[in-house]
């Protein structure tokens, strides 16, 4: 029964996204149809992942789906999170994703401009209806099992934690959020749009940075505690997937600023909104489409690869092609004159250019070994060392830009008056340079040239961001968009001061102990206990016993386990973690020793100083971004007209989002 | 700056500097990258032409050979066994802690570089998450074999 309304259901949607496309496409956009075609359109879609969450709770294992990817003991919680456990399901909830985006993008643009709302919901109609059929005749979770299965197969072990079930939600809010800057873009270049829609694009841009943020903060996080290995980023090439659209992302939505206020850049700001979205869709492809094996991609079907790479390449060439007849129509309404080399122009398109050559860089290391075996020249890998090598010079000038970036005046600005405002900022990291390299010895006996520089970038964003707030809130407040840039540069520091400390000073010990045995290591001792067992839910636990004592002399107990789930032959381990925010201490168990009677066990423990500070760091960035988008001026209807003759003032700048 | 600068000479510097930048990045990239690729290689072929590839960084992908897992008696961390395809099988020496999904008879990878007698120095094991999974190539080394075996409904 769930699975026959659940067809139904993806078809009224499907049929809902094709009038939805020919609504707002059409010459005279339809806005009261297409309102109605993406309401229906999100009651399918989201009835679809409400009855496929049923059907978990119910253990329906009639529908192939759930008995891939679940089980009677699977707990409720994780059943429910299995929903998008797997390709099937995951791709459905990308298609929420878009309908709640595109719900968002119409109450958000309809208030300015009904037809230009139309036309973008026509636009997010053709991606609803693309990817819609995928799901429908490719992905179809609904697709029957016959004879019913007695049993499920169970989730993979590796998802049923806390922080997976939240992590694909939040991922693909974020992946399907650049489909709304990208219709936007090519609603405009369909049949033109009112002035007022660069700056209606932000919060949008904005608030999908955010979401995708959340989403691999919580996927690092989950790596960390989950994978066993203690690292936070593997350079994965599941993981680059959505590090690529982030970049775009950040690109993107610094450039719009630029776009918005004084009309630069405006084909670059288009590319930048095709090239986020496509880049999503690359990375749903690269994920779903079996071309790389690992936790994400589980079984797979070529089929589903090539209408993927179908999808890609038509949303490519489709925008190539609007741009080439109706480009004009991105050319901004004010023709200002040309920016001086010295001015937050420049300023953003060099942070443009470093952050796009960075996922450039990516790009190529995820993408060249996947075209070489395609064109069968040989089977290899790019390490992590390369992504290591590259993204530390091109990063590492962001960093630096950053601390005069915000103090440039627009169009043309003078390099005494710019000196003049960052002399707090210099001092700063003057004092630094004499400072930091005295305490990193004195704390941790070593001096690492490199950790160095990243610290003073760091320091020097902390105090010239905070020198900023601290003029405006004197000269009339910070606003929501400036609190926004303060908290997100913020994040930048502390996500550096994360990765500097750990690449420099962590430390990893792959050990041998007997219980009983002891280990030093980041001036903490660990003892090992002993070994336990207990009982899961649906597994059963080896549980390995450490008592760790630091400086302050208290004994805190750590509990690692080893986990064997109900239907998957092999183990998990489940780390311990004495955390702290200067430093994580972690240990995993191994493997026992052979012959296991003789209860020694190989052990993994590393010392991460800092570690804590790149989530933090991340998430403030997301945080920044929200408060960004929650800016008042963005909701407002009354296009530009009022700023027209704004000039910047000396002491700055009228945004930052 | 100076003021004889019109327009479209600034632009024409910004330009200029952008394109330096980028060849530099390039030039950079492509020495980053040469340096850091890792050829996927299997036991088969490592017996033909292993000679030649002694000082490469490998990833060698197989079968860990039944009953060939051996840790070092001394209670070290130290493992040795065996990746094998349907032809070869290429020892290897590895010191540290093996991935949970490591086991006797799955798929798994190994990354290092080869000693005098043909002994794969290990940096890094790797076993794939699903326990199903077997490298492509070494799934196309052992086509005749048994068929995999595909977990029950």
């Amino acid at each position: 029964m769930i699975g026959e309304l659940g067809q139904i259901l993806l078809i009224i949607a499907l049929v809902a996204a094709v009038v939805q496309a020919w609504g707002g496409l059409v010459a005279r956009p339809q806005p009261r149809l297409v309102t109605v075609a993406a309401v229906w359109q999100a009651l399918g879609i989201l009835g679809a992942i409400v009855l496929l969450g049923v059907a978990f709770v119910n253990n329906d294992f009639s529908l192939s789906y759930v008995a891939q990817n679940s089980h009677r003991t699977l707990p409720l919680i994780y059943r429910i999170a299995a929903v998008w456990g797997g390709h099937e399901g995951s791709m459905l909830l990308w298609l929420a994703a878009l309908s709640v985006w595109s719900l968002f993008a119409l109450r958000g643009l309809r208030r300015h401009d009904l037809s230009y709302a139309a036309r973008t919901l026509g636009m997010l109609g053709v991606v609803g209806a693309s990817v819609g059929a995928f799901v429908l005749f490719t992905s179809n979770p609904f697709a029957r099992l016959l004879p019913a299965a007695e049993e499920g197969m169970s989730l993979n072990p590796m998802l049923q934690d806390p922080g997976m079930a939240m992590h694909p939600p939040l991922l693909y809010l974020g992946y399907v959020g650049t489909a709304v800057p990208f219709a936007m873009t090519l609603a405009a270049l369909w049949g033109g749009a009112p002035a007022g829609w660069t700056r209606w694009v932000r919060p949008y841009t904005a608030v999908a940075l955010a979401l995708l943020s959340f989403g691999i903060a919580l996927g690092s996080w989950w790596a960390y505690y989950v994978l066993g290995w203690g690292g936070w980023w593997f350079w994965d090439p599941v993981e680059n997937a959505s590090l690529m659209p982030w970049l775009a992302l950040a690109a993107l939505l610094h450039v719009q600023i630029a776009r918005d206020q004084h009309g630069r850049f405006p084909y670059w700001t288009a590319t930048l909104s095709v090239g986020a979205f496509v880049l999503a869709l690359l990375g749903t492809f690269l994920v779903r489409s079996g071309v790389l094996t690992s936790v994400h991609a589980f079984a797979s079907d070529p089929r589903r690869g090539s209408v993927m790479l179908a999808l890609i390449a038509a949303a490519l060439f489709g925008s190539l092609a609007l741009v080439a007849k109706n480009g004009e129509r991105l050319r901004s309404e004010r023709q200002s004159r040309a920016p001086a080399l010295l001015s937050r122009d420049t300023a953003l398109a060099v942070n443009n250019l470093l952050l796009v050559a960075a996922c450039g860089c990516v790009l190529l290391g995820t993408l060249y070994p996947l075209i070489m075996d395609a064109l069968q020249l040989g089977k290899l890998s790019v390490g992590p060392p390369y992504f290591d090598a590259v993204m530390t010079p091109v990063l590492l000038p962001v960093l630096f830009l950053l601390m005069p970036a915000i103090w440039i005046n627009w169009s043309r600005d003078r390099g005494s008056d710019l000196l003049c405002r960052l002399r707090p900022t210099l001092i700063a990291v003057l004092i630094g340079v004499f400072v930091l390299p005295f305490v990193l010895a004195h704390v941790y006996g070593q001096v690492y040239p490199l950790v160095v520089i990243a610290l003073l970038g760091a320091v020097g964003v902390i105090v010239s961001t905070l020198h900023w707030a601290w003029r405006r809130l004197r000269s009339g407040g910070l606003g929501a968009a400036g609190t926004g840039m303060v908290i997100a540069h913020l994040g930048v520091a502390a996500f550096v001061v994360g990765v500097a400390m750990v690449k420099g000073y962590g430390l990893e010990h792959d050990v041998h102990m007997q219980p009983g045995g002891t280990h030093q290591l980041g001036g903490c001792s660990l003892v090992f206990d002993r070994m336990g067992e207990r009982e899961g839910p649906n597994y059963t636990a080896q549980t390995g016993h450490f008592t760790l004592t630091c400086g302050d002399g208290a004994a805190r107990p750590l509990v690692t386990e080893k986990r064997n789930y109900v239907n998957f032959g092999m183990p998990m381990t489940e780390s311990a973690i004495d955390w702290g925010l200067t430093r994580d201490i972690y240990v995993a168990l191994g493997s026992p020793d052979e012959p296991a009677d003789a209860g020694a066990w190989s052990v993994r423990v590393q010392y991460k100083p800092f570690v804590r500070w790149i989530w933090i760091g991340v998430v403030l960035m997301a945080l920044g971004a929200l408060s960004a988008a929650a800016a008042a001026r963005f909701r407002r209807t009354v296009p530009h007209a009022d700023r027209q003759a704004a000039v910047p003032s000396s002491t700055s700048v009228e945004i930052q989002a | 700056m100076s003021k004889v600068m019109t327009p479209r000479r600034k632009r024409l510097i910004l330009l200029l500097l952008a394109g330096a930048l980028l060849v530099a990045a390039g030039l950079f990239v492509k020495q980053a990258f040469r340096s850091n690729l890792v050829f996927f290689v299997t036991p088969g072929e490592l017996a033909t032409d292993g000679a030649a590839r002694s000082k490469e960084l490998l990833r060698v992908g197989g079968l860990v050979q039944p009953g060939s897992v051996h840790r070092a008696a001394d209670g070290g961390l130290e493992v040795r066994f065996t990746l094998a395809d349907a032809t070869s099988a290429v020892p290897v020496v590895y010191r540290g802690v093996l991935p949970d999904l490591f086991v006797e008879g799955k798929g798994a990878i190994a990354q290092g570089k080869l000693d005098d007698s043909g002994t794969l120095i290990a940096t890094e094991v790797l076993a794939k998450h699903d326990e199903n999974y077997m490298p492509p190539k070494v799934q196309e080394a052992l086509k005749g074999g048994q068929p995999m075996q595909k977990a029950a409904q």
